[in-house]
């Protein structure tokens, strides 16, 4: 085994880069699942910002644009999940699981002509003076600007949910939708928001992986990242800070196994690949603490 | 491609429920059941493209169906009765992992014949193909250890089958002869098609220095963070990746499966059908090398020529000892060739190899 080949600090710096993705689509659904909606098509809504992302990505040559229209992609693609379970009261856990295989066959029909095409340069922030400082600087402050969109995201869902009015409303929404609605507030309208905010957020991570991870477009792409990011909203208890924890975790020791793997490490290879699930589940499920929001997965309409 | 699916899975079930026979022929259904999207740019491309080319070549004589990214497992036995149930007479089954379940609906249906890649698991029903892709590997091992400077190649193995441990010895064996500095860092990425995984087995091994990338998995994902690090070598794997070239794709192995399913339909359509196994190389096309790039320096472009003209006429086998095991016992003697039996079921890697085999 030859550990010194390992660079700390580019596992570190890599660590969250390969987090990114699983992150922006589970802080979305931290606030889908607050709001009191489980949306099982985060995979669908991934892939299809994936493929929304690199279609404009390419035909405007600017990946900021292409960014941008993966979120619109996959907010509308939850609005078909959001029509259907909040004003055709249609079940939340059938109707997720059929928007992440409509999500997969309609990702591949779009980006039919796409294949082997390649996206425009998203070039790495080099921040001036913060990226100088040895070692700290390489890890945090050399990234591409998504990583750091990630993190204000989940900063700003943090900031909301706990100080803000609208989130003390969307949280109530979530806990107890009859005590919300005699309270006067619109139940449907605050989760049609949050759903179509889990949306943009899912849309966004998997435009990261079409445009900056691997980055080109491929079928069936994001192959199981959504599963993996609504397991993390779970082992996290709906926490933003514990998700960014775990989402990291995840990330972290995924690259350390591949890395403990390229430099022949003497543990079984099949031990390595179950660890970064192992080391997430465990973490998070020792720090566990919250409970589910009251009416998550319920279905509302105001006759009731 | 959903799409087409379902509009060939109607026709057919059309084509039943009407009774295609009014015309006195009916056509022959041929299934094809892929473990990848078709559009993955690798191994599953290349099936369907061997579809395309029997739907082409037999026109209206033949139709085909196929169902892609069926997962290995219970999954896939539910799609080839599927098939089965609708009247297909030929199923392929393009991927290692449906063994079991290829072998499990041929007995329900002892008039369909099957046909499974890349397994050994044979019945009256059932025949196995495969390409010997170790010779292609020969030849990226070759090129590799002459392209690398760094002398760590990186390989991104998929999971630990005998084709894949094949692909990493005849590689290193062929890489070592040209360079005996050369050492191989292996990464098992336990999957065929997973792009963001790829990538990242990608760069952690060039992180870890490796300048040659190798892939046994599916994606393009690999040839896509090469690039971005600019100065690493890669081989197309299944397809030929021609969009990654002349750099970093200096060459690819090419799975040309459309002769041998056309053969195969016609001997449906004959009544000839037996069971067989098939294992062809470069010298039958199976096997293409795609072509290497001007990235590649004239004389190491002509020794790999010279490898893939003696490996084409069977002058050359690609596991020609001397080779020892890992463990330094003796596998092969000065000039003895292996056969076939060893080389399908190979669990072990030669001397050199650092590592284990994941069991």
């Amino acid at each position: 085994m030859d550990l010194s080949s390992i660079n700390p600090v580019l596992l570190l710096a890599s660590l969250m880069v390969a987090a990114t993705p699983i992150l922006l689509a589970a802080i979305g659904e931290l606030v889908v699942e607050r709001a009191g909606v489980l949306n099982l098509g985060v995979e669908g809504m991934m892939i299809t910002g994936a493929v929304c992302g690199f279609v404009v990505a390419v035909a405007t040559t600017s990946p900021w644009l292409g960014f941008l229209g993966a979120a619109i992609g996959g907010a509308l693609l939850s609005l078909i999940f959001g029509f259907l379970t909040q004003f055709l009261l249609s079940n939340q856990v059938a109707t997720g699981l059929a928007l992440t295989l409509f999500g997969l066959g309609l990702s591949a029909l779009m980006g039919q002509g796409y294949i082997g095409i390649k996206a425009p340069e998203f070039p790495d922030w080099y921040i001036p003076l913060l990226g100088d400082i040895p070692v700290i600087g390489p890890v945090i402050f050399q990234h591409d600007p998504m990583v750091y969109v990630g993190l204000a995201i989940v900063g700003g869902v943090w900031a909301f949910l706990k100080y803000s009015r609208a989130g003390l409303i969307l949280r109530a929404v979530g806990e107890n939708h009859e005590a919300a609605h005699a309270l006067g507030y619109h139940v449907v309208r605050v989760r049609m928001l949050a759903i179509m905010f889990g949306g943009a957020c899912a849309g966004l991570g998997g435009a990261y992986l079409s445009l900056v991870r691997v980055p080109q477009w491929t079928e069936g792409m994001t192959a199981g990242a959504g599963w993996i990011a609504l397991a993390i909203v779970v082992f996290a208890s709906w926490r933003p800070g514990r998700l960014l924890l775990g989402a990291y975790l995840f990330g972290g020791v995924t690259v350390l196994q591949l890395n403990l793997q390229a430099a022949g490490a003497a543990i079984g290879v099949e031990y390595l690949s179950m660890a970064p699930y192992l080391a997430t589940i465990a973490v998070l499920v020792i720090m566990r603490a919250g409970r589910a929001p009251g009416s998550l997965g319920q279905s509302f309409h105001a006759s009731r | 491609m959903t799409m087409k699916t379902l509009l060939a899975g109607a026709t057919l079930a059309l084509g039943l429920a009407t009774g295609a026979t009014a015309d006195g022929h009916e056509p022959t259904t041929v299934g094809f059941v892929y473990v990848g999207p078709i559009g993955d740019g690798g191994w599953t491309y290349e099936h369907n493209k061997g579809r395309l080319a029997v739907e082409e070549h037999f026109g209206d004589a033949v139709e085909t169906v196929f169902v892609e990214s069926v997962p290995e497992g219970a999954d896939a036995e539910r799609v080839m009765t599927q098939m089965a149930l609708q009247g297909a007479d030929l199923i392929f089954t393009t991927s290692f992992g449906y063994m079991d379940q290829t072998i499990a609906v041929a007995e329900k249906f002892p008039d369909v014949k099957f046909e499974h890649a890349t397994g050994y698991k044979r019945a009256d029903n059932v025949s196995t193909y495969s390409a010997r892709f170790y010779e292609g590997r020969a030849v990226q091992g070759h090129i590799a250890g002459q392209m690398t400077e760094s002398n760590i190649i990186g390989y991104i193995a998929s999971f630990p089958i005998p084709e894949v441990i094949r692909g990493i010895n005849a590689a290193f064996i062929h890489a070592q002869e040209v360079n005996p500095d050369v050492e191989f860092k292996i990464i098992w990425a336990y999957t065929w098609f997973d792009p963001a995984k790829e990538a990242e087995a990608a760069s952690v091994l060039i992180e870890q220095g490796a300048d040659v990338i190798l892939q046994h998995t599916d994606s393009t994902a690999p040839q896509a963070a090469a690039q971005a690090a600019g100065n690493v070598v890669t081989f197309g794997q299944a397809s030929d990746m021609a969009e990654f070239g002349p750099f970093p794709r200096v060459s690819s192995i090419i799975d040309d499966w459309a002769p041998y399913y056309i053969a195969r339909t016609q001997a449906v359509i004959d009544g000839t059908w037996e069971s067989t196994d098939t294992w062809d190389g470069i010298g039958p096309g199976m096997v293409a090398i795609g072509e290497i790039s001007d990235a590649v320096p004239a004389e190491i472009k002509a020794s790999a020529e010279a490898l893939i003209e003696r490996l084409r006429t069977g002058e050359y086998h690609a596991f020609t000892g001397p080779i020892n095991k890992q463990d330094g016992s003796v596998w092969l003697a000065d000039g003895e060739v292996a056969d076939d039996g060893t080389l399908a079921g190979m669990n072990f890697y030669v001397e050199g190899l650092t590592g284990d085999i994941p069991q």
